[in-house]
């Protein structure tokens, strides 16, 4: 299983030729206390970097872009009840969606932990 | 009354990608700086451009922390960013009372009001707090406002008073249940303040002006003090168990749930303060068959709004999502079937009322409470119902 970041601060996990999405740790750290999420549908496809979620503390409005394209399989349902595991949680139960990869290519141009490291500090 | 920009920390409210973004200020050696600066650094607070200024918009507490922290015991938030002035002379509460429509001239001793400075077309230039200390009038107004309010007064009154800027002071608020309890421990007195009064006090030889007052719906009090004195009173403050630091963040979700108006959202020069629902700030003096009515700025359209012979065109309202979806500034409000009748100027998901709720204004027909309405958000009509303010209750200490 392979983790990437994009400089739109999603991570994605990709195992097989589904893969997991969800905020950085910076990511939420930026936008303070999760209190709202939107998630897309299940089954509807995107391009990679159209708008598929957003994501909104009490202070700010943030979206969550696709990292990658493909058909939405499912979506966290237990983020949608409790919006803050996006903080308590951001890379474990705090996922957002995952997606089938329709262009696993579209992986190799995403950064690796240590580039997106580099890039959020 | 404070203005509080998007964005508030580092991110734009609606619609932002996650990407970090270019400070709104290219360099932040620009910024002013409060006389609290090191200590909000130590304290580990996020910095963030303001009305010019450098400022904490939260602490690592966080956001909503730091909000029930207000709401339960007591949250101590530098603003020394406003801009406070003294108007002094025989003649100062009358010269101050022809820019408001407000009264100025009965107000007793001691006493605080709230105010609006109005230009010739009766749109707010900033909303303001004023106490008659007997020897001057003190005021504060809003941060990103006060130099062009002080050019305001000065050109319109400058000849029948003194009017002195005070810049340079600090100005702290404590705010909250527990506040009073806090202070008085290092103001002893302090408690015999109710909401809306004032009185100086001495603290290590520095003079300390005191109001109950602040903007978060809460008791608890404002108080002005020498920039050189500051620090130290904010450490004595913290120093107490129930005070904690709160940043601007939690300023604006507290006073948007107690209904209170954020300038340059809420109100601006376009908007009168009948179109806001301000007429409370209004003394009956002040308006038509009073004794001193009219002879402000924009009276006619003012007055004339009051008495009916002006139509409104848009009335300020407060609203509550019917879904658990905040709904935020600039969101189109839409009739049920379909017409825009107005828009969002504030909104969020408040901490303590536990749902969306907002300011807006709407067209005349639809401001009633209980009125329902939709807001498009991302292209999604969420329900939202016209709602009395504030959205939490008011506990300002009256005696």
């Amino acid at each position: 299983m392979t983790t990437k970041y994009t400089e739109d601060h999603e991570w994605i996990s990709v195992d097989g030729d589904i893969a997991t999405v969800g905020i950085t740790h910076h990511a939420q750290d930026a936008l303070g206390d999760v209190v709202f999420v939107d998630l897309p549908e299940v089954g509807k496809t995107f391009a990679q970097k159209d708008v598929a979620g957003v994501v909104e503390s009490v202070k700010a409005a943030a979206d969550v872009y696709m990292p990658v394209s493909g058909e939405v399989t499912e979506v966290n349902e237990a983020l949608r009840n409790d919006p803050s595991l996006a903080n308590s949680d951001p890379l474990g139960a705090g996922w957002f969606f995952k997606v089938k990869l329709s262009d696993a290519s579209q992986l190799d141009a995403l950064l690796d932990e240590t580039a997106y490291a580099a890039f959020a500090a | 009354m404070n203005r509080v920009h998007p964005p508030l920390g580092g991110l734009p409210p609606q619609r932002a990608r996650l990407r970090r973004r270019k400070p709104a200020v290219s360099d932040p050696s620009d910024l002013l700086k409060t006389p609290l600066h090191a200590l909000h650094l130590e304290l580990g607070a996020r910095m963030v451009p303001f009305a010019g200024y450098s400022m904490p918009v939260q602490y690592p507490a966080g956001l909503m922390a730091e909000h029930h922290h207000t709401r339960n015991a007591a949250g101590l938030f530098d603003v020394s960013h406003m801009g406070q002035l003294t108007l002094s002379g025989p003649d100062a509460a009358a010269a101050f009372e022809s820019l408001m429509p407000v009264d100025v001239i009965d107000l007793a001793v001691g006493k605080q009001r709230y105010g609006l400075l109005l230009n010739d077309a009766g749109g707010i230039i900033d909303d303001l707090m004023f106490v008659n200390r007997g020897d001057d009038i003190f005021v504060i107004v809003n941060g990103a406002c006060k130099h062009g309010d002080l050019a305001h007064i000065v050109d319109r009154i400058g000849g029948r008073c003194t009017v002195e800027p005070q810049f340079d002071r600090a100005l702290l608020a404590l705010q909250g249940p527990q506040a009073v309890t806090a202070l008085q421990r290092l103001l002893p007195g302090v408690e015999k303040l109710v909401f809306m009064t004032g009185a100086a006090f001495t603290w290590n030889g520095a003079d300390l002006f005191v109001t109950r007052s602040g903007y978060t719906g809460e008791d608890g009090c404002e108080i002005s003090l020498p920039a050189a004195s500051a620090e130290a009173f904010a450490r004595a403050l913290l120093a107490q168990r129930e005070v904690k630091p709160v940043g601007l963040g939690a300023r604006n979700s507290l006073r948007l749930e107690a209904g209170l108006c954020l300038y340059g959202n809420d109100i601006d020069t376009t908007t009168t303060p009948v179109d806001a629902a301000l007429n409370w700030a209004m003394q009956k003096v002040r308006r038509t068959g009073g004794a001193r009515a009219g002879g402000f700025p924009g009276a006619a359209r003012v007055l004339g709004q009051l008495d009916g012979n002006e139509p409104l065109t848009r009335k300020r309202v407060g609203l509550i999502a019917l879904e658990r979806v905040p709904v935020r500034e600039h969101v189109e409000l839409q009739s049920l079937d379909g017409q825009k009748i107005g828009e969002v100027t504030s909104g969020l998901l408040g901490p303590t009322a536990d749902k969306p709720v907002a300011i807006g204004y709407v067209a005349p027909g639809f401001a009633a409470i209980g009125t329902r309405v939709n807001a498009i958000v991302r292209g999604k009509a969420v329900p939202m119902e016209v709602a009395s303010m504030p959205f939490v209750p008011n506990r300002y200490f009256r005696g």
